[in-house]
């Protein structure tokens, strides 16, 4: 009985210790030496750091460096679950990410530790260099042994792993807490579904704290397969991404819709093909079939799968094989759950069993996240008592998303029911860019709305005079570039409608473009 | 052609001061969204079609190579 997700890891060890199990543009590393450093780590941790407060958060400070993973595995051989967390974020976004975690300890280097005195938090911060700084040949001490063994033994599969914090609405980040049993249930169906084994070599693309990644971790630690982390800027130049490919042998991607997207725009396939792609996957947001259709005109012979799922149910819940051709306007399924998930329509609280009717789609099941970190209001709002059950408890995640099942029995994505974007890959309220731009002295109001056909953030903002550049530096303090609105619209006075409140729908019929469908 | 791309680099991002950034990629300011807005925008501002050859990071590093980088591309049509 699998409890914890290091099995998978010491279970490859033994198989291929010295196979390489993760690399990036600078190094490598084999799974017996990604084991003992982890251990080291962990032991580190639990001996000098944690003074018995097993089971916290590790603030794991990350780039697209291996050496990020080796403090989440640390993390976990200590007992406790990681939290990446992008350096590059704004201090301001770091500081409410930390602030709901209170973490004991902050994982980084040196040139963290401004941010980290501007947060008041310096005295958490763990130098990632310090702590290999006396490890010798990596071997620990009985002592040290015994505290690794403890906390294995005491291990439960409904322990938390890790948590990813995604944009919330007031405009407070809200963090995702994951068990062990969502991720060895993924791990599980991914190899079973796909046909993983140790001969998949995966190009991680997304970054560890965009829980795309955990596919390709977990995914690679599970088969005893080997990834390499794709340095971010070859996403531009996509001419050097695909020579990368090739140089790897990478033929398995587990990829963000927008990372494919962009080797469309780009027209890259005109060039050199990735010889030995076998199979792209991909999720995060709608993949339109005009952008797959040049990758099955250039790859016919990749499979490729439609993956749907919120980080709150562990990546994904369903999946569609894409087995028949599809017109550049149709609509690419979702597809149907894995196994050990539980996925329906709900209108209110009614069952949706009909085909062609929408309604919101829910899931029940061992993938469902434990909650959202510290924050218990938004954790009853979206994980709440199965309504179709009278009987005991059960949870299930209400998604927000409207879908609904087509005549050959398989789910369709069809909108969100609130004000939750997709945008460049990303998940984004907008209310919490409007939190952002309501908080600066010098604007008096904004909102903003998402132009669907443009794929642009739009903000109208009230303030004395147009200052648009004044608006988005100040923003660039608070929120991470993704989140920047696209296009910005100045005014006087702002429209409002009877209510006096900001007029959404004439703001939108006046100035947003019409989608094309 | 200067005054024209240093229009559209700051129509894009306007947080950025393009007239002084001499490492656009290298430095992480353009991202790869930014890099597929930007190409476009090129392609159809001066008639030409930045091909998946010419898309690397030093003729985009600063506003200098791509005034080259279009005049190149003028040149051969």
């Amino acid at each position: 009985m699998q409890r914890n997700i290091l099995e998978y890891l010491e279970d490859s060890c033994r198989l291929f210790p010295d196979k390489v199990v993760f690399a990036d543009d600078k190094a490598e590393v084999t799974y017996d030496r990604f084991v003992r450093q982890s251990r080291y780590v962990g032991a580190y941790l639990l001996e000098k750091v944690l003074n018995g407060k097993k089971g916290g958060p590790v603030a794991v400070f990350i780039d697209r460096s291996i050496q990020s993973l080796t403090g989440f595995f640390g993390a976990v051989y200590a007992g406790c679950f990681y939290v990446p967390v992008d350096r590059q974020m704004p201090a301001a976004r770091i500081g409410l990410i930390l602030d709901t975690l209170k973490p004991e300890v902050i994982v980084g280097q040196e040139k963290d530790r401004k941010i980290l005195e501007e947060l008041g938090r310096e005295d958490k911060l763990l130098l990632e260099g310090k702590v290999f700084e006396d490890a010798g040949d990596l071997s620990l001490s009985g002592e040290q042994e015994t505290l690794l063994a403890d906390v294995r033994k005491s291990s439960l599969d409904t322990d938390p792993l890790y948590t990813i914090f995604t944009s919330g609405s007031t405009g407070v980040p809200k963090g995702v807490l994951v068990s062990h049993r969502s991720v060895i249930d993924l791990a599980d169906s991914f190899a079973r579904e796909f046909s993983l084994s140790d001969q998949c070599v995966f190009g991680n693309q997304a970054p560890f704290d965009f829980d795309v990644s955990v596919k390709d971790i977990y995914s690679t630690i599970k088969n005893g397969a080997t990834m390499y982390v794709i340095p971010k800027v070859m996403f531009s130049f996509p001419a050097k991404l695909i020579t990368y490919m090739n140089e790897k042998r990478i033929n398995t991607i587990i990829w963000a819709v927008s990372a494919l997207r962009i080797i469309e725009n780009l027209n890259a396939f005109t060039g050199e093909l990735p010889g030995y792609l076998r199979t792209a996957m991909f999720s995060g947001e709608v993949m339109h079939n005009k952008v797959l259709n040049y990758w099955r005109r250039y790859l016919p012979d990749v499979n490729y799968v439609n993956l749907y799922g919120p980080t709150e149910i562990t990546c994904n819940c369903t999946f569609y094989k894409v087995d028949r051709s599809f017109a550049d306007e149709e609509v690419l399924p979702i597809g149907t759950a894995f196994l050990n998930s539980g996925v329906f329509l709900l209108d209110g609280d009614r069952l949706v069993e009909e085909r062609n009717v929408p309604g919101e789609i829910c899931v029940r099941g061992s993938s469902l996240a434990l909650g959202y970190y510290n924050n218990p209001e938004k954790t009853s709002e979206s994980f709440c008592q199965n309504p179709l059950n009278q009987a005991y408890p059960e949870r299930i995640y209400r998604t927000g998303d409207i879908g609904k099942v087509n005549e050959m029995g398989e789910l369709v994505f069809l909108s969100r029911k609130d004000d939750q974007i997709k945008h460049m890959g990303h998940r984004i309220e907008l209310g919490e860019v409007e939190a952002a731009a309501n908080s600066l002295d010098f604007i008096d109001a904004a909102v903003c709305i998402y132009d669907k056909g443009e794929g642009k953030i739009v903000m109208f903002y009230q303030a004395g005079e147009a200052c648009d550049k004044e608006v988005l530096k100040a923003m660039g303090k608070k929120l991470p570039k993704y989140m920047f609105p696209n296009r910005l619209c100045h005014f006087g006075k702002l429209p409002l409608n009877k209510n006096n409140k900001i007029d959404r729908t004439y703001l939108r019929e006046n100035y947003i473009s019409k989608p094309a469908i | 052609m200067r005054q024209e791309i240093l229009e559209i680099l700051t129509e894009l991002r306007p947080d950025v001061e393009f007239e002084n950034e001499k490492k656009l990629i290298d430095d992480g300011i353009l991202d790869s969204f930014d890099i597929v807005s930007l190409v476009g925008e090129l392609n159809d501002a001066f008639d030409v079609s930045i091909n998946v050859e010419d898309l690397l990071p030093e003729n985009f590093n600063c506003v200098e190579a791509m005034v080259e980088l279009i005049e190149n591309l003028q040149e051969e049509e």
